[in-house]
């Protein structure tokens, strides 16, 4: 089998991509004028009418859509056909605020379910693969998503979901699954359980796994790959521009390749809106050149990165995406400081700590409290208090470092920060409460 | 020489020390002595029970942190200032106390102190040639 699913746009001259994304984007930007009055009447208030549109140059002359949008035009406003011609919904967590439901048509699950048949066939998948998904599967677009994208591939493909951790680790021994998709969470929850199973990577035969749908940093990355004996490649996707897959990693693990011909893709600066040069920091926006069922334009997905079209060892031609640097919206302002929980989860890693961590924001006598609650690893604890607040300082201090604000540090015991098996909660901001 | 000490990480929540404390009762560990230290966040708790390797794993089964500590159980006679000399010999030394604290033997009625220092052998051969004997491990633990 190839290295590529679809070699002849994964590895298509650039200028062609363009050409191509150019006349979809025509096309696209009539389809949503014509059946989605919502944006009609954002494009209208703008001035911008569909024949402004003539090339992927002229897309920053379109309006933006928010989460806000979404959640004003829900359920059908941004609905871009006939609701027969749809066959699947799914849905956001919810989380914050009122849920977002997409629609797709039969087309639309077609080709997302081809891009992630490419990202599995990028992290070394073929039809004699056996293929774990032990994402969500329901309203969560994980399960399905690289169900779907599993099976175009042609692995045997075990529809796990997530939970019941070790009849996973039964299923993956006794079928020999060779690939593993999961939040990256809840993969490192699989490696720890393995371990306190009695087993060893030896023990089971995964040689890659698939992780996305949250934040995770490149310690995490190694610990993963370590724990599990693995490759462990990244999945960047979003419910609202139609799941896992919209940009996926490849064997150089330095960014994901975002599959351009379905997703285009823009960095704005986030306070002014302004587009900004490639190579530059800011919001990602995505625009969906082919989804019939929920057709969003340039919908802000709050997620902090960068693109880049530097030349990569897989062969690829597709633009890549640096793993989002934190969300505009998840970003915490302490003290005045722009604070990222991935900065902090950083340093954990850095210092030895487990990933299991809970920060709590707060406010005392108006000044902003920073707490952190990390779970001590048997190996760091020691007898004498004297051992374990110097441990606390020097994490504390290492946190200062990297902020610029200072922390204070809770040691915990192990397992008592409450883990989900899907995404997990590892912020909570108290100071909402007293406004 | 050194005696083994248990030494148990326990969060400042409630029940946190009865898990560790039921942990022991399940195992049939019994209990000769504790002490503990602690602080805002959590404690740490120091044991000195009947069958320490019994209680290491029943603690670490249950994902509790737990090490084994060697520390040294001073006999203390009954004659007053009995343990403010040993105390004397080691500073003297230049031998720091990170902690200590007292229990009852079984046997003879005689009371101990256990004390923790950096150096068990160095503290140990000091107090011995100062005469000051010290308890012997399979004492402690019966
Ligand atoms: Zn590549």
């Amino acid at each position: 089998m190839s290295k590529y699913f679809q070699p002849e746009i994964e590895t298509m001259p650039v200028e062609e991509i363009k050409a191509l994304q150019s006349e979809k984007l025509v096309k696209q930007v009539k389809r949503v004028y014509e059946n989605v009055e919502y944006y009609r009447n954002l494009m209208d208030e703008k001035g911008v009418t569909p024949d402004d549109i003539k090339s992927i140059d002229d897309l920053h002359k379109l309006p933006f859509l928010t989460k806000s949008d979404l959640r004003d035009a829900y359920p059908y406003g941004l609905l871009g056909t006939d609701l027969k011609n749809c066959v699947r919904i799914h849905s956001t967590s919810g989380t914050t605020g009122k849920r977002v439901v997409a629609y797709y048509t039969q087309n639309d699950i077609d080709l997302w379910e081809d891009c992630c048949a490419r990202a599995i066939v990028a992290a070394g998948g073929t039809n004699e693969d056996v293929c774990q998904v032990a994402y969500g599967y329901g309203l969560f677009t994980g399960g399905f998503g690289l169900n779907g994208g599993s099976q175009k591939v042609g692995c045997l493909t075990l529809p796990m979901s997530s939970g019941n951790t070790e009849r996973q680790i039964q299923f993956m021994q006794d079928l020999h699954s060779t690939i593993i998709c999961c939040t990256p969470s809840y993969a490192a929850y699989i490696g720890e359980t393995l371990k306190e199973m009695g087993l060893t990577p030896d023990d089971i035969d995964l040689k890659a796994g698939i992780f996305g749908a949250e934040p995770w940093t490149e310690e995490m990355r190694r610990d993963i790959e370590k724990s599990l004996g693995i490759k462990a490649y990244d999945i960047y996707g979003l419910t609202e521009s139609t799941g896992p897959g919209v940009a996926f990693e490849c064997e150089e693990q330095t960014g994901m390749h975002i599959n351009e011909d379905h997703f285009l893709a823009e960095i704005i600066d986030p306070e002014t809106g302004e587009v900004l040069p490639e190579g530059s920091k800011g919001e990602l926006v995505f625009t969906n050149l082919d989804k019939e069922g929920f057709p969003l334009l340039r919908y802000r997905t709050r997620d902090i990165c960068i693109l880049s079209r530097k030349k990569c060892s897989c062969g690829r031609t597709l633009i890549k995406m640096a793993k989002p640097m934190g969300r505009s919206d998840d970003m915490l302002i302490i003290r005045g400081v722009n604070v990222f929980p991935s900065q902090i989860e950083t340093v954990l890693l850095q210092e030895g700590y487990s990933p299991n961590y809970l920060i709590e924001v707060d406010r005392a006598n108006n000044v902003d409290t920073l707490d952190i609650s990390i779970e001590l690893n048997p190996d760091q604890f020691s007898d004498t208090v004297k051992e374990l607040s110097a441990k606390e300082k020097a994490l504390a201090n290492a946190i200062k470092t990297m902020l610029g604000i200072n922390p204070k540090v809770h040691l915990v015991a192990p397992k008592s920060i409450t883990r989900s098996e899907g995404k997990a909660v590892r912020v909570i901001d108290k100071r909402k409460l007293h406004d | 020489m050194s005696v083994k000490q248990i030494s148990v990480f326990v969060e400042n929540k409630k029940g946190g020390l009865y898990e560790v404390t039921s942990v022991l009762n399940k195992a049939n560990v019994d209990i000769r002595a504790l002490s503990i230290a602690d602080t805002t966040d959590y404690g740490i708790l120091r044991l000195i029970v009947s069958d320490y390797k019994k209680a290491l794993e029943a603690l670490k089964t249950e994902g509790i942190i737990a090490s084994v500590t060697d520390v040294l159980g001073i006999e203390v006679s009954d004659t007053p200032g009995g343990f403010s000399e040993a105390v004397k010999i080691l500073s003297d030394a230049d031998i720091a106390v990170e902690y200590a604290y007292a229990f009852i033997t079984r046997h003879e009625g005689a009371a101990c102190v256990i004390i923790r220092v950096e150096d068990n052998a160095k503290a140990a051969n000091i107090l011995g040639k100062a005469g000051i004997s010290l308890i012997e491990a399979d004492k402690a633990f019966n």
